[in-house]
């Protein structure tokens, strides 16, 4: 079973296309494990940034952006904060996320909440209960924001058109 | 328009209006000159929208910054998302004159401009520096000395804390001071400044992960001895209110905001404590 131990290519068109997306220092990262024992997600999951940031460096494509892992982050910044490197770690988790949704990894709790946006201008609905607290309150049902202003709501349908965010979600 | 204009998000409206009726009270009882921010939308959520796309998170930052510009006010907001969404998109677009000028061309299709300049606060860090602890003191009619809180500071208050530059991200202060002065006590406990498990889009996609992590928070609270959990986001606030069924825990959450209308004898209903899942009891 020889071939099954061979190597994975290392793919450098990858990890450029990183770079060039702006995570340029990804570059720096030598693998101290200080961002896996600052992650409180990796502490009761199998997420480890470290390895995360080791195999962007070696174009590990198909291990990096369909996977489970690149989603467990909080973006806390704990790992940034105390990166000895300066690796923008947040910031590269941010930009794989973006690559990708643009290949079609996207969760279906993410895209309702992402079709919520599009639809209402807010992440989440507001029930009946809740409108009837904030009568109780002494607030108007709905809060004077793009929940009531159908002028704002029209521009933000504009925006998520104007950026192809309605496509990308779909 | 008012010196402080108050972005209200999502979670605070829809899901805990006490928080913003709270905030209007307190800022009132402190003579803070404030309004809600009107027509805005979700800020938009740091740990989603920018995990989806980054350009459509400026662009709708940018629309929510256009609306303070064009009052001449700053944003204040009781929410960490809120905050951190807010914050870093005025930064970037102060900093990178391409974001901008992609916000710019977005916003040109709604005939916005953002020009830059807004000021983006979360109140927590106006009370501690401009209203100032002896301020807020002097309004403390009900002391709260049978309240041992466990604060949680949540993240994107502090950090990065290189350039916000309002607390230290290791060893943070300014809530747990700003809890004190109402004569509650903040009990130490491990885990302090971890995240509570919520951001990052972690709770809409794998719930349990997030729980997992608040476990470890509230494990750590009941070690302590606390009474009781007091923030200053809606989103924390929710992770935790909502999510202490599995280890059978019955910590009230309070934002700071409801927790000086205790403090300042000021009427408890607008704090509507009858949104949340735990009851607010000691």
């Amino acid at each position: 079973m020889a071939s099954d131990n061979k190597p994975k290519a290392v793919d450098p068109a990858f990890t450029k296309s990183v770079v060039d997306a702006g995570a340029d220092t990804v570059t720096l990262c030598f693998q101290c494990g200080t961002c896996t024992g600052s992650c409180p997600s990796g502490r009761v999951t199998a997420f480890r940034t470290r390895v995360m940031m080791r195999r962007v460096q070696l174009g590990f494509k198909d291990d990096v952006l369909p996977s489970d892992e690149l989603w467990l982050c909080t973006t806390c910044a704990s790992c940034d904060e105390r990166c000895p490197r300066g690796v923008k770690i947040t910031d590269i988790i941010m930009t794989l996320r973006n690559m990708a949704v643009r290949e079609g990894y996207m969760a279906e709790a993410h895209k309702n909440t992402a079709r919520s946006l599009m639809k209402t201008g807010h992440a989440i609905p507001l029930g009946d209960a809740f409108r009837k607290l904030r009568e109780t309150l002494g607030l108007d049902g709905e809060p004077p924001t793009v929940l009531t202003d159908k002028e704002g709501l029209e521009e933000i349908k504009k925006i998520v058109k104007a950026t192809g965010f309605d496509k990308l979600v779909g | 328009m008012a010196e402080y204009a108050l972005f209200l998000g999502c979670i605070m409206p829809l899901r805990y209006p006490g928080i913003e009726t709270a905030t209007m009270e307190v800022a009132k009882a402190l003579e803070m000159d404030m309004e809600v921010l009107e027509g805005t939308s979700c800020c938009p959520a740091p740990g989603v929208f920018r995990s989806f796309d980054r350009n459509t998170w400026l662009a709708l930052g940018a629309r929510n910054l256009a609306l303070a510009e064009e009052k001449g006010t700053q944003i204040v907001t009781v929410c960490n998302g809120c905050f951190g969404s807010l914050w870093e998109v005025a930064d970037l677009i102060e900093k990178d004159e391409k974001k901008k000028e992609y916000a710019n061309s977005i916003l040109k299709e709604i005939g916005k401009q953002y020009n830059g300049g807004v000021k983006v606060r979360q109140l927590a860090e106006i009370l501690y520096t401009e209203i100032g602890l002896d301020a807020i003191a002097a309004k403390v009619t009900n002391k709260l000395d049978y309240m041992k809180a466990a604060v949680h500071y949540g993240c994107h208050y502090f950090k990065p804390d290189i350039v916000k530059k309002i607390d230290n991200r290791e060893r943070p202060k300014t809530l747990d001071e700003l809890l004190e002065v109402t004569g509650a006590t903040s009990v130490d406990y491990r885990h302090k400044n971890m995240c509570c498990g919520a951001g990052g889009g972690v709770r809409s996609r794998a719930k349990e992960v997030a729980q997992a992590m608040t476990d470890q928070k509230l494990e750590a609270m009941k070690e302590s001895g606390a009474n009781c959990i007091v923030d200053i986001c809606p989103f924390c606030h929710l992770q935790f209110d909502q999510g202490q069924s599995g280890l059978g825990t019955s910590f009230p959450v309070i934002h700071l905001s409801q927790l000086y209308v205790m403090a300042f004898g000021l009427d408890e209903a607008i704090n509507g404590f009858e949104a949340h899942t735990v009851p607010v009891k000691f």
